[in-house]
């Protein structure tokens, strides 16, 4: 059974935008989309070994900093070159102001 | 000085490579000057404003001076025309192909790659092979051995330095490429950047590139005149030396193998004309350290961290004043290189990074 780990406060999060959060040994991205929801994927891109939490999230998109590869960090599917690899998300759940997320 | 002067191997599955991987090198981390998450946020922003506005100037103006050549030919007075028109198509567009090929000149998706596609057929860029050799250009700025586009490797060739202005080296590599990529074959340098599963698409992008040029060719034979060749192919050549000028500029001289953009790339300060043309790529360590960020923030972004960066050159021309004598140094010794002077309010290169490069820049 995977645990539910606390990422962070919801506040935390700008809206539209996304934080790094290491936990275990790993690296995850939790963001923040426009209509106020909360979302976690690895905290890598698939292309190259880049933070994700310092790209730039527009609508449902997360651009990685590096080599501008795009994902929708809502299914962690790649959108296209220079990513090719799908992102790994997980779910998300938010309680008492806490942003939780599901470790597999 | 020393006298371990190394014969640098610049294929991408050679002794540099390999040297390369096991130094760490390659795929490093590389370093930045600290920026707030708020402010680097608003900087990256995108908006089809700008750019949409910049590619309807740059569409009419590419028009409208094809237009004046197809009018006036036959006279002299279709020169200043085809002069406009060539260098709008042979070097604006690597502007357009670079920023389009970032995705980050336009917000909307669909618009970067529909002007991307178009600048990269008008430089006779193979689009798939090339944005993975610039991303990994990114990955690896100026690590021998792993950076597909260093433009003037060591020793200097200078005659191959000043052929490029004349588009006639490259034109006489990209056609043959895109004509060998047609037939489906890449080299081992292009497959060791270009992922398997993206192959295949490199050589469908190569065949629609070569049927068009067919396509120019056979109407130039059919109407007996050169003017499809002047409109489409050949820009390449006459109209590429602004893309060479600025282009040159951005690691020319410079270190290589270091980690630290502010060694190996280049800002310059340019007039406005070539601003235009260069899409603000004259501010070229600013958009190295940030790739994410839009043409049109680079000047904003400029002034947000040259309190970090080495004193941009004051104009193209003292530029290359400043690369010239460097290039004729490394005729006779190729590990010599300009290292820039930081401002005292920057923060020092990590010699412990670059300890066998640092030692070898005299000055």
């Amino acid at each position: 059974m995977a645990d539910w780990v606390e990422a962070c406060a919801v506040d935390d999060v700008d809206e539209e935008d996304v934080i790094r959060f290491d936990h275990g040994g790993r690296t995850f991205a939790i963001y923040r989309s426009p209509d106020d929801e909360f979302f976690a994927t690895d905290g890598y891109c698939t292309h190259e070994q880049a933070h994700l939490a310092d790209g730039l999230v527009m609508d449902d998109i997360i651009e990685c900093p590096k080599h501008n590869g795009r994902f929708n960090y809502k299914t962690g599917q790649a959108k296209g070159a220079p990513v090719c690899v799908n992102l790994r998300t997980y779910p998300v759940k938010v309680e008492a102001g806490k942003v939780m997320i599901q470790i597999g | 000085m020393t006298g371990m002067t190394k014969k640098r191997d610049y294929s991408l599955v050679g002794e540099s490579t390999r040297r390369a991987i096991e130094t760490g090198l390659a795929s490093a981390e590389w370093y930045h000057t600290d920026v707030s998450r708020k402010a680097i946020k608003e900087l990256m922003q995108r908006s089809d404003g700008p750019a949409i506005r910049d590619t309807v100037i740059w569409i009419v103006a590419i028009l409208a001076s094809a237009a004046g050549g197809i009018y006036f030919w036959g006279s002299w007075w279709c020169v200043p025309f085809f002069f406009v028109y060539g260098l709008l198509y042979g070097s604006s567009s690597d502007s357009r192909w670079h920023e389009c090929g970032h995705g980050t000149a336009f917000r909307t998706r669909w618009m970067n790659d529909v002007v991307y596609h178009i600048a990269s057929f008008m430089l006779m860029r193979n689009p798939v092979t090339w944005r993975w050799s610039h991303a990994r250009h990114h990955t690896d700025t100026i690590i021998v051995g792993r950076d597909a586009e260093i433009a003037v490797m060591r020793p200097p060739d200078l005659l191959r330095a000043a052929l490029a202005f004349t588009g006639i080296l490259d034109f006489r590599y990209s056609l043959p490429a895109l004509v060998r990529q047609a037939f489906g074959k890449l080299t081992p340098d292009e497959k060791s950047y270009v992922p398997e599963m993206e192959q295949h698409k490199a050589v469908i992008a190569a065949r629609w590139h070569v049927v068009i040029y067919i396509a120019t060719i056979a109407l130039a034979v059919y109407t007996r005149s050169w003017q499809p060749l002047v409109l489409v192919g050949l820009p390449r050549l006459y109209g590429t030396w602004h893309m060479v000028m600025t282009g040159l500029l951005q690691h020319i001289g410079l270190a290589d193998d270091v980690v630290d953009h502010r060694l190996n790339t280049r800002t310059v300060y340019m007039n406005p004309i070539s601003r235009f043309i260069y899409w603000n790529m004259n501010y070229h360590v600013e958009h190295h350290m940030f790739p994410m960020v839009p043409y049109h923030a680079l000047p904003r972004l400029h002034e947000l961290i040259k309190h970090d960066l080495p004193e941009p050159n004051p104009s193209i021309w003292h530029a290359y004043r400043e690369v010239w004598p460097v290039l004729l140094k490394q005729l006779k010794y190729e590990d010599y290189f300009l290292k820039r002077e930081l401002p005292p309010t920057a923060r020092p290169y990590r010699g412990e990074f670059h300890d066998v490069n640092m030692s070898a820049a005299a000055e």
